[in-house]
């Protein structure tokens, strides 16, 4: 319970650190929302930039600590406040579009990733020597590539030259998006190539942490008795050892899960693909801050709270962490 | 750099295990030097690494153009390799290995400095964090933790947006910021298990100062430890320098590995055919990075006596040796260490700290 506690007090502070940082990177950087804005769109009246400055909050009316407050209001509202890139949208509306393609792909290539990946560390250290295991620099090789560099040759070959997978974008562009099977099945068949990607670049990682684990854990003494008691090979390799050899693994996962919602930002831009990472990059290069501001924070979030479930989970399957001190 | 930094180590009365082989594998290694008892997977790594370091620090001295002169010729848009052109040009008449020769050197240069920027802030914090104890512990435990949630790729994407950069500069600041937690974390732990052991009882006992016990007795304790978090940060630093510059938020006026891909794939070299083009940066990166993890394994190897069993079982012809078989007897003179259970009494002590469980083993990828 302590721990517990103690995690939260960790994430309520985490959580201000986000926000707070949010809340001043636009202050402290040099140049000019508002400039920039009037430099895009030549038509505006310079009577424009009063307004500018009050929508985008530059203007800083009031003190510091009262723009702060009110900004954290807003955000408590999920008041994000107005695109300028896709002016009049709201910032909530757009995220509300874009966060479940991102999710349902980038969450799904994560988890396969990340059973693939253990399952093959498990079996890696207990043949070690075997052909799995020597497989592991190859698998490096291709885990080192550079992911854009990967996914842009499968494209490549295997959408524009051969043609089997579309070449982007999360669904053809005839199909109206609702819930029918047309629609669900093009968003299938566009995210089979780009989910492939991502699990091959991850299963390396995944199963070189578990194997390394894993063969420490194997030459544990209650590894060994199981064995003297006759258990079978199967009940001993994954009750024995790799449960025990998994807890690490689940940490990296946190991290992954949370990365879900931001980590594919090079993805969806090789791919097209219409989710956060994309909506992120656009707003970069059209200075759209309160977007990117929101979609940090949002980002930021989903990496809290998917930390926060896996330390629940933690609680639960391993009693040191009941415990122990954080 | 690496060799022998990890050579000196294995000399050090170390408690991470580095000098606690199986009794007879010892009696084989010592006669042979530093190199050799490293692992063959850090030999290649490191053999592999130094090369590109060599290209790094010569190459743009031999540069036959250069990289951003745009020769008018026609047939010079995008010609394939050739003997003028060792590969090929750009569409624009670029000379495509100047370009590599250049690129080369920018992203070395970027993630070094990155990694002895964030090794050194995860050395001082971790140590300290845990040396000093108490209300600073808890500070910067809290602090490390903070920083290993913020989205690193993200957070890089709005700061180096806001920047508008036109040097390497703040790319290189802002992944220094963000690169050092892990190992800050896994330092402190270490330091944590080092600072109860008796031989620093015994410095303070006679009164060394605390920063020449952080100093003499904890810091070279660490060393492979800090040498795996430094790899680790230039792999990272690598991976999010050539992501960035690919999205586009980077100098795209230099040369670096990232921006020969950005400006490669920006002007469709894949589709047009120029795989000349789009190619080689690729494989150099992913090259630099496989050396990198290589060069971890054995860092790894040498820090975590099973995994080395278990890399040593193979060349002993002890492949086909599983758990479950009966224990294979060694004969006298033989040097086989059975991974976990022979090895097992003596790698015990080794295996304390996070050295086995370092989660960050080369996952780095989508960063």
């Amino acid at each position: 319970m302590r721990f517990l506690v103690r995690r939260l007090v960790f994430y309520a502070v985490a959580a201000w650190v986000a926000l707070t940082v949010n809340f001043f990177i636009p202050r402290a950087m040099p140049g000019n929302a508002v400039q920039d804005v009037m430099s895009r769109f030549p038509e505006l009246q310079p009577s424009a930039e009063k307004a500018l400055e009050a929508m985008l909050g530059v203007a800083h009316p009031g003190s510091m600590w009262h723009q702060y407050t009110s900004y954290l209001g807003d955000i408590f509202r999920f008041n994000f406040g107005v695109s300028l890139s896709e002016y009049p949208a709201r910032v909530s509306t757009l995220l509300g579009e874009t966060i479940p393609w991102t999710l349902t792909l980038v969450g799904t290539a994560t988890v396969i990733g990340f059973l693939l990946g253990t399952g093959f560390g498990i079996v890696a250290a207990w043949r070690s020597g075997g052909w799995l295991d020597r497989a592991l620099p190859a698998l490096t090789f291709v885990q080192a590539l550079p992911y854009f560099f990967l996914a842009l040759i499968l494209i490549e070959v295997l959408g524009l030259k051969l043609k089997v997978f579309p070449l982007g974008q999360g669904y053809a562009g005839t199909d109206i998006p609702g819930w029918n099977w047309p629609f669900i099945s093009s968003a299938i068949y566009h995210s089979v190539l780009p989910a492939f990607t991502i699990v091959i670049t991850s299963v390396a990682g995944w199963m070189l942490q578990m194997r390394n684990v894993m063969i420490t854990t194997i030459g544990e003494d209650y590894v060994l008795a199981g064995q003297a008691k006759g258990l079978r090979n199967r009940r001993v390799v994954l009750t024995y050892a790799a449960r025990n050899a998994i807890l690490p693994q689940l940490s990296g996962f946190a991290n992954a899960l949370g990365f879900v919602v931001s980590g594919a930002i090079v993805m969806e831009i090789v791919f097209s693909y219409p989710g956060v990472g994309l909506l992120l990059v656009n707003a970069v290069t059209s200075n759209d801050y309160p977007l990117m501001q929101a979609i940090f924070l949002v980002i930021s979030f989903a990496v809290l709270i998917a930390n926060l479930l896996v330390d629940l989970v933690y609680v639960f399957v391993d009693p040191r962490a009941r415990t122990r001190t954080a | 750099m690496s060799a022998s930094g990890i050579g000196q180590l294995s000399g050090e009365p170390s408690i991470i295990g580095v000098q606690l082989p199986a009794p007879g594998v010892r009696e084989k290694t010592q006669s042979r030097g530093p190199w050799g008892r490293l692992p063959t997977k850090a030999k290649v790594g490191a053999v592999l690494l130094g090369f590109f370091i060599l290209v790094g620090l010569i190459g743009p001295l031999f540069a036959p153009y250069d990289p951003s002169y745009q020769n008018p010729a026609p047939n010079l848009s995008l010609a394939g390799p050739s003997l003028t052109h060792l590969l090929g040009t750009t569409q624009s008449g670029q000379d495509v290995f100047s370009q590599l020769l250049n690129g080369i050197r920018l992203t070395l240069e970027l993630a070094f400095v990155v990694g002895v920027v964030a090794t050194a802030l995860s050395v001082i914090v971790g140590v300290a964090a845990a040396f000093l104890g108490g209300m600073w512990d808890e500070l910067l435990s809290l602090l490390s933790n903070v920083f290993l949630v913020l989205p690193a790729l993200p957070l890089l994407v709005v700061l180096l947006g806001y920047l508008k950069e036109t040097t390497q500069w703040p790319t290189i600041v802002v992944l220094s910021v963000l690169g050092w937690p892990w190992g800050a974390r896994v330092i402190r732990s270490q330091t944590l298990a080092i600072r109860n052991r008796d031989f620093v009882a015994a410095s303070r006992e006679t009164g060394e100062k605390g920063w020449r016990i952080i100093l003499f007795d904890i810091v070279p304790n660490e060393v492979s430890l800090i040498a795996a978090s430094f790899v680790n940060t230039v792999l990272y630093a690598i991976g999010a320098s050539v992501a960035l510059a690919f999205i586009g938020v980077a100098d795209l006026n230099s040369w670096s590995l990232g921006t020969m891909l950005y400006w490669a794939q920006s002007q469709q070299a894949l589709t047009l055919g120029a795989w000349w083009w789009f190619i080689p940066p690729g494989l150099a990166v992913a090259l630099i990075g496989t050396s990198l993890v290589l060069l971890n394994f054995g860092i790894d190897e040498i820090g975590n006596p099973r995994l080395r069993d278990a890399a040593g079982a193979k060349r002993r012809g002890l492949s086909k040796w599983s758990p479950s078989d009966p224990t294979p007897v060694v004969r006298s003179g033989a040097r086989a260490a059975v991974p976990g259970h022979l090895g097992a009494s003596s790698s015990r002590r080794g295996n304390g700290g996070p050295v086995g469980t370092r989660p960050r083993a080369g996952s780095g990828t989508g960063r």
